[in-house]
């Protein structure tokens, strides 16, 4: 601050900046929003009747997790946690081994140009269908079953993966690649040697974050007859049998944060 | 370095004898243990139906073809209650999200022993549940509706906005914080004059991130009952009114794809 600016600033006490400096744009943002807002609220209808009524059933739901019911249903319970569990293995290994390939295919310093497009056009359409609507598309068209699942989350697997590992190998270290090229290497060993070994702690991580979120979407695709443990918590619902809800909610918790623990230590280990 | 003799010659090897032993057992179990799990999922497949599947997604191909854009005048009301569950259910959640990031930070938690767990189980339990479970406990307590979605995008959202922002809050440069403890400020004006500014930048980055995702996820709560768009694409599915469900399916991954463009944007130009 010159002398000049510093004599004005004299005896006028400090004022915070604001986080928008224009201040046309600051009152235009500002009053937006409040029109914005108050359309919004107008045009929800609450019925607080309705509400009012539903605060007993809610409060039964919270004293249910203090007395979780794991053995009226056990069987159902199990049966669906299993289901789920599997789906989780089965479309994390399919979804990685696919996604490998289509992530070094959308990086664009490694795949030629037709390469990276089709592989990119992958990624966008996986990314922007989300799990239950191509879950509903695949129940329709391969019938009920964990099978219509595994698929879903062998595809929402890709569109993650392959878009993270792709930006990893864009970034990458050039010139470890091309001392391995210079050495004589086919593209395989190229990739073996020169690439993998940049990209594989990160890899690594995001697989496991991936398996994690894996198990999480698997708990909601019973939902649309895509088995696994959400078909089991949606009949505990529809019976307001709150405490076998409990339990399965308890345990779908449980079992994620026994995931993120372990994700924890291994991508601790790795990087 | 590990090295094998044979034949008199030194051949280099990447790992010893030991830890490719270690390496082949590991992928031997995870082999094992894919094929276990595969073997469930085939055997809760009614395989005919697999068989069949090209004619079925043929047959749903010329049935959803071409859509019927006629019917996109009744949409404009459920894109809007969309748009409202996802804004409405991040600006709730941000709001119950900041003071429970502030107890979870290690560096502003009243109580590192009472109080920070607290903290990280709501954080924990709001989400490894996904906003289509919180929509479903929500409707059988307050009933089906566009209030529904709004709430169970809201607790859902707490847990990622309260992880991300206690991250940011732990991150903070110390050395800021100490020079506005040093002229005298009070806990609360150390608050807002030293830890608040650093972390604003985050916040905002976080609120549109969370909004973005929020638009997806709400986008199918009206599966369950929540309102938005995904009862009008329920409502088609029931009733096999296939040219609708593929509107209903290109005005979501608009949806999506606006979202996603905006976010980028917005967190373009604060970062």
């Amino acid at each position: 601050m010159s002398d000049i600016q510093l004599e004005d600033k004299l005896g006028t006490s400090w004022r915070k900046p604001h986080f928008i400096t224009n201040p046309a744009l600051r009152w235009a943002v500002i009053a937006g929003f409040v029109a914005y807002m108050i359309a919004a609220v107008m045009t929800i209808e609450v019925d607080w009747g309705r509400v009012y009524e539903g605060l007993d059933r809610g409060w039964a739901f919270i004293l249910a997790f203090t007395s979780p019911d794991f053995v009226s249903r056990a069987s159902d319970i199990w049966a669906g946690l299993l289901e789920s569990i599997v789906m989780t293995v089965a479309a994390s290994v399919v979804g990685i081994l696919i996604s490998i390939p289509i992530g070094l295919g959308a990086a664009r310093n490694i795949a030629p140009l037709p390469v990276y497009v089709a592989c990119r056009g992958i990624v966008a359409i996986s990314r922007a269908l989300q799990e239950i609507i191509v879950a509903i598309l695949l129940v329709a068209i391969f019938g009920f079953g964990p099978l219509a699942g595994f698929l879903t989350l062998s595809f929402a697997t890709i569109g993650f993966l392959s878009k993270l590992l792709a930006e990893d190998i864009e970034s990458m270290d050039r010139v470890q690649a091309e001392a391995i090229r210079a050495s004589g290497a086919r593209w395989m060993q190229w990739i073996n040697y020169g690439v993998q070994p940049q990209v594989m702690p990160r890899l690594v991580g995001l697989s496991i974050y991936r398996i994690d979120i894996n198990f999480r979407e698997s708990a909601i695709l019973g939902l649309v007859g895509a088995g696994g443990i959400g078909a089991t918590l949606n009949t505990a619902f529809d019976r307001y049998e709150y405490d076998t809800a409990a339990a399965i909610l308890i345990m779908i918790i449980g079992i994620v944060m026994a995931l993120e623990y372990v994700s924890g230590i291994v991508r601790a280990r790795v990087q | 370095m590990p090295v094998l003799d044979r034949d008199g010659t030194q051949v280099w090897r990447r790992r010893t004898g030991k830890e490719s032993l270690g390496r082949w057992f590991g992928w031997l179990l995870g082999v094992a243990a894919f094929v276990y799990c595969w073997q469930i999922i085939s055997d809760a497949t009614t395989w005919f139906f697999v068989w069949d599947a090209p004619r079925i997604a043929n047959d749903i191909w010329t049935r959803a073809t071409p859509p019927k854009w006629e019917y996109i005048t009744q949409l404009g009301r459920p894109i809007w209650d969309t748009l409202n569950i996802a804004t409405l259910g991040t600006l709730i959640a941000l709001f119950l999200a900041v003071p429970v990031a502030f107890l979870a930070a290690r560096n502003t938690t009243p109580s590192a022993l009472l109080i920070r767990p607290v903290a990280l189980l709501i954080i924990v339990s709001t989400r490894s549940i996904n906003s289509l479970i919180w929509a479903l406990l929500l409707i059988a307590i307050i009933g089906p509706g566009v209030f529904a979605g709004v709430i169970a995008i809201a607790i859902r959202s707490i847990g990622f906005c309260a992880k991300l922002l206690y991250e940011a809050i732990e991150e903070i440069d110390h050395a800021q914080v100490e020079a506005i403890t040093a002229t005298g400020a009070s806990r609360w004006q150390v608050m807002a004059y030293g830890i608040v500014p650093q972390i604003l930048p985050a916040f905002a980055g976080i609120a549109v991130f969370r909004w973005d995702i929020n638009i997806r996820e709400s986008t199918v709560l009206g599966l369950v009952g929540a309102g938005g768009i995904g009862l009008q694409l329920s409502a088609s599915l029931n009733v096999l009114a296939w040219p609708q469900v593929s509107l209903i399916l290109i005005v979501i991954l608009v949806a999506v794809i606006i979202s996603e463009w905006v976010s980028a944007k917005v967190r373009g130009a604060i970062i």
